[in-house]
This record gives structure tokens, C-alpha cells and sequence, in this order.
């Protein structure tokens, strides 16, 4: 994770994935005063349609074109096609992996395998050179527009962020914050596994404090 | 409501303004429990789900879904079978699949099932293609999960040039080619409607737009209302492809009782057993009462509660979607027969006029 430029804060973000997640992160972080762009892994005249009608004011580009000029590269892409990404696209990057890796639903992949390890951390030990956090991964896409909050609301959602890197998880927990979660940051990218499919916060929508709770029962548990 | 109810485009009152306001049932075979709570054998849950379409028809129901599924929950992997009996038996009604899981399927054997289907119907099936939410059908069939994307993809061209008629010729990577090859049976009065389900991914709505099928917005969990922009990019991208317009339907869970508290009753313990049998398989959190009365409020996507409860939400959401049919999704593993033949009478009897009346209430000018 050496040679990635930890922005102080982020103006820009890369989306990359136009699926069920991708264009919902999207259009929150539009929302929240983001400048946004969005890749598939082909050309932007086929997002062009849906950018406009379903995130408009995101911009449909190509994938090298929208992590160039980004301070933040979100990745939702199918977790599958992640072996085939190439590395290089995302040197230099802070990236938040917002994938998942649950085989018993979306098949085996086998560099997911290896059960020492989250995902995310897998995800950084090919993204060499980049900084990997884990975050916007846990609550589902359905609920992820609807359950924002303005800071201090009493029921605001909490979203984890784990990270090795503290500067890294304090920027992107600073981006949670400002789209509408409270942000939860775990020490390290091990640390992610409890959001990950079959822990405690996965798939649910929490209060910090319903968060925590339940991240320390799961603790005391294991 | 004749046969061609769905095809012709034609003014009406109530849903989309260009097409006629259709009002539907699906199951995915929900395994049935007697009264005592015994499961039925997966043979009686299917004759019962003959005897529910057959039903439908009788209390005025306009369209009779069957989702095909492969677990001892929801014994129902030949949904066009069962559908072929309800169709010998009824009349009126339109009968079709919710969803057909074309990527474990061959897109010519679900043609000719389909083509057959309506031919027994007299022009009565529908086809609603979709990549498929439960894969169960993926290891079942030997297809590989890291092809779900490409499966779906290829198998949806090759379907769009089967409905075509005429001898086809195709290619693709993950079938056999065909070359020149003629497929039976023929349809009598052109293609059968073909809806692709959408889960909650745009590219899968501009697709739908791309081949000419209707929309059928699966909406299971979350706020409705989020699908509204969607409703849209299928206009535009259709307007963008060169096409008429085509109809949008809604299809979400639910359950009609006398009263919310008996809907509730019902419906609750059932649908806590199942979503935690899923949450085991899928990885996610338990749900909560406190999530479940959330999907059942006005910004959820359960459909649960009295006739008066449930037209009032039918009748919104068509509204924010600006969609022309809605199907309810009724039963859920281990409700019994009684529970459902109840839904089934309510929803026809109650509930369809009920939304019909509300949306002829706020389409009239004023007075």
C-alpha cells in the first residue's frame, strides 16, 4: 500500500460499476456535494442514458479516465470480475471496496478463499499500490438512499470503515459522514471481516449504537 | 377482458394512460401446512396451486404468476406444467411465469413451453425472464455463477430472435449456434408478451428496452418509490431504440386478511422462518419486527393488511411508477390452503375493485 496520495479531503469520486450498488453510491455522494463520476468496464456511451435519467449530474466515462482525476475510487464491481481488474487502473489510489464475497450465493472465487483473510484484505494484496478501506459494503443497496440522515439525528445509521491506514479510514469516514452515516472505524482491514456476509452488521440498518452492540456481542461470541 | 388485454394499447382509467390497468397473483409454490401446522407433501402444495389459479380466474383476477424455484420451501420447478393446467381450466385469465430463470434454461425449450402454453390458452401466456435472485437452479443445471452476467446476456438475444418466428439463425459463446433452424410450435397471432424482471439494476432496464420486452419491477425490500426513475430510463430508452411504448408492472410480496392484525398475524411468523432460512444462505442480518413493520408501512414493500390497506398501497405505488399492473405476490411457506383461498377471494373481490375505483378517482378531471 505504499505510493497512494491520501487526499486531506475528497472533492472527486470514481464509481466503477454500474450495477445494483454502483449508481446508488453515485447519486448519495452527488447528492452530498461530491463531484462524481462513474465506469464501467466499457465504453461511457452506454451509461450515458442512465447517468442521465437515474444520476444526473454524474458523468459517464471511460474507467481510466474517471480514477485519473478522482481523489477516491469507490469499487463496486461484480466481486467475480475482480481477478480480471488490472492492478495498474488504481495505483496511486485511495479505494473503498464496496464488494462482498459470500459463496454460498454468488459462487467460489478462489483467491476469496483463503479464510484468514477478509476480503478486503485480499482486495488490497492485489491492489499493491494502492490504499484499500472497506466500507459502504454492509447495508443494502435498497436501504442505502432511504437511510440517510443529517448529522446528530438520534436515528442515524452507522456504516463501518476499516481500514490499516488511519489517515485513509479518517478521510473516507469524513465521506460517510458528509453523505448521511455515522461512520464506525475498525483498527485495520481484518478488522472489516465482522461487516462482511454472515456478521453481525451485515445487511442490517443500525444506530451506532445498535452497531456496537452488536459488534461486541459477536466479539464476546467468537 | 379479452384475450389481447395487455397487447393493445388503448385509453383507459387508472395506471400507465396508454395501457389497461392489470391486476395479478403470483406464487412460487409456497410449501403449504394443514391446519395443524403438518407440512402437505410437495405433490398437494402443486394441485393446491392449481386449484389457486383456477380461483383467481373465478373471483376476477386478471393475471396468474408462477415463479419457478427449487427447494423443499417452494417445490415448484416446472411452473409451465402447472400453468398448462390452470390454463386448460380456466378461461379469461392470463397465465405466466414469475420469473422463468432463463439463464439456467435453454431459451428454446422455454420458447416452445411458452409457445405451447399458449397455444392451450388460446393466447393467454406471458413469459417474465429473469437472471434469477435464488441460484439454486446454478449448480442444479452445471452452470457456473461466474458466467451469471454473459448467461443471462446471451440467453435474452437468443430468446428476442426465437420470438421473432421464422427459422433462426444465431450465435453465441456459452450456447450451441443454430443455423437456419426452424422452432415449433409456431405462435398464432405473433409473439406471447415477454417481461424481463428487474431486481434493481439500470442496465437491466435499458436491456429490457433494447429487445422490445415490458418491464416487471421486482420490488422485495425498500422503498418503491426508489424505482421511479426507472420507470423512466425504460420510457427514454425505448424512445432512444426506436419503440412504442410498453407496459410496466410491479410485482411485490404480500397477504390480505379480513383485518391488518389477522394479515399480520398470518404473515409474520412465516416470513421471519423463511427470511432467516435465507439470511443463513445469503449471509445478511436477521431481520426485526422493527424492519418487517418498516417494509409494511407506506414506504416498505410488503403488501400486507385488510382489502382497504392494501388497494391503497397497490394504488400509490402504480401511481409514483407510473406502472399499469401490479401482481401480489401471496402465500409464503407454511401458510395453509384456507389462508390463501382467503387472500385469493379478498384480492379479487376486494382489493382489485377497490384500486380500480381509486385510481378512477384521482385520473377524473375536475368537477
Amino acid at each position: 500500500m505504499s505510493g497512494s496520495v491520501i487526499p486531506s479531503s475528497v472533492r472527486r469520486i470514481a464509481v466503477l460499476g454500474a450495477g445494483h450498488v454502483g449508481p446508488v453510491i453515485a447519486r448519495i455522494a452527488l447528492d452530498a456535494g461530491f463531484e462524481v463520476a462513474i465506469a464501467t468496464s466499457g465504453s461511457p456511451d452506454n451509461l450515458e442514458l442512465i447517468t442521465q435519467v437515474v444520476m444526473p449530474g454524474v458523468d459517464a466515462r471511460w474507467a481510466a479516465d474517471a480514477v485519473r482525476t478522482a481523489d477516491l475510487v469507490v469499487l463496486s464491481i461484480p466481486l467475480h470480475r475482480f481477478p480480471a481488474l488490472d492492478p495498474a487502473l488504481l495505483a496511486g489510489k485511495l479505494v473503498v471496496d464496496a464488494m462482498n464475497y459470500w459463496a454460498p450465493a454468488d459462487g467460489v472465487v478462489a483467491i476469496f478463499q483463503d479464510q484468514r483473510l477478509s476480503s478486503s484484505e485480499v482486495v488490497q494484496g492485489r491492489l499493491t499500490q494502492s490504499t484499500v478501506i472497506k466500507s459502504l459494503n454492509q447495508i443494502a443497496y435498497q436501504y442505502l438512499d432511504d437511510g440517510r440522515r443529517p448529522a446528530g439525528s438520534l436515528d442515524r445509521h452507522a456504516i463501518g470503515v476499516a481500514g490499516d491506514d488511519s489517515d485513509a479510514a479518517n478521510v473516507v469516514g469524513d465521506v460517510i459522514d458528509r453523505i448521511g452515516y455515522d461512520p464506525v472505524l475498525l483498527g485495520s482491514l481484518k478488522a472489516g471481516r465482522i461487516l462482511q456476509p454472515g456478521g453481525p452488521v451485515f445487511g442490517a440498518v443500525f444506530t451506532r449504537s445498535e452497531f456496537e452492540r452488536a459488534m461486541h456481542t459477536a466479539a464476546v461470541q467468537s | 377482458m379479452t384475450s389481447s388485454t395487455a397487447e393493445t394499447p388503448r385509453e383507459t382509467t387508472g395506471g400507465s394512460p396508454r395501457f389497461p390497468l392489470v391486476l395479478g397473483l403470483d406464487t412460487f409454490g409456497d410449501h403449504e401446512h394443514d391446519a395443524e401446522d403438518r407440512p402437505l407433501s410437495h405433490a398437494q402444495t402443486i394441485r393446491n396451486v392449481v386449484e389457486e389459479g383456477v380461483l383467481a380466474e373465478q373471483v376476477g383476477v386478471d393475471f396468474f404468476g408462477i415463479g419457478e424455484h427449487h427447494t423443499d420451501d417452494f417445490p415448484m420447478p416446472a411452473a409451465d406444467v402447472v400453468l398448462a393446467a390452470i390454463a386448460a381450466r380456466t378461461k379469461r385469465i392470463h397465465v405466466g411465469s414469475a420469473v422463468t430463470v432463463l439463464s439456467s434454461d435453454d431459451p428454446v425449450r422455454v420458447f416452445q413451453r411458452f409457445s405451447t402454453l399458449n397455444a392451450i390458452s388460446k393466447g393467454r401466456a406471458e413469459v417474465v425472464l429473469g437472471r434469477g435472485s435464488s441460484i439454486d437452479s446454478f449448480p442444479l443445471f452445471g452452470y457456473d455463477l461466474a458466467n451469471y452476467e454473459e448467461l443471462f446476456e446471451e440467453k435474452v438475444n437468443l430468446f428476442a430472435e426465437l420470438l421473432k418466428g421464422g427459422p433462426v439463425t444465431w450465435q453465441g459463446n456459452l450456447r450451441p449456434s443454430l443455423n437456419n433452424q426452424d422452432v415449433v410450435p409456431y405462435t398464432e397471432a405473433g409473439p406471447f408478451r415477454t417481461w424481463i424482471g428487474v431486481g434493481g439494476s439500470p442496465q437491466s432496464v435499458v436491456r429490457a428496452a433494447h429487445y422490445g420486452f415490458s418491464l416487471m419491477l421486482a420490488i422485495i425490500g425498500g422503498s418503491p418509490a426508489r424505482f421511479r426513475p426507472f420507470s423512466r430510463l425504460f420510457l427514454q430508452a425505448l424512445e432512444k431504440f426506436g419503440r412504442e411504448p410498453l407496459p410496466i408492472g410491479i410485482h411485490s410480496p404480500g397477504h390480505v386478511a379480513e383485518t391488518d392484525e389477522k394479515a399480520l398475524e398470518e404473515f409474520w411468523p412465516r416470513w421471519l422462518h423463511i427470511i432467516t432460512k435465507m439470511s443463513k444462505v445469503r449471509g445478511f442480518a436477521i431481520p426485526t419486527l422493527e424492519s418487517f413493520r418498516f417494509e409494511v408501512g407506506p414506504q416498505g414493500a410488503l403488501f400486507i393488511g385488510s382489502p382497504e390497506t392494501v388497494a391503497q398501497k397497490i394504488a400509490a405505488n402504480l401511481q409514483t411508477l407510473g406502472a399499469n399492473r401490479f401482481d401480489l405476490k401471496f402465500g409464503m411457506p407454511g401458510l395453509s390452503p384456507d389462508s390463501l383461498i382467503r387472500n385469493i377471494e379478498l384480492y379479487g373481490t376486494k382489493v382489485i375493485p377497490r384500486v380500480r375505483e381509486l385510481l378512477a378517482e384521482s385520473t377524473q378531471p375536475d368537477a
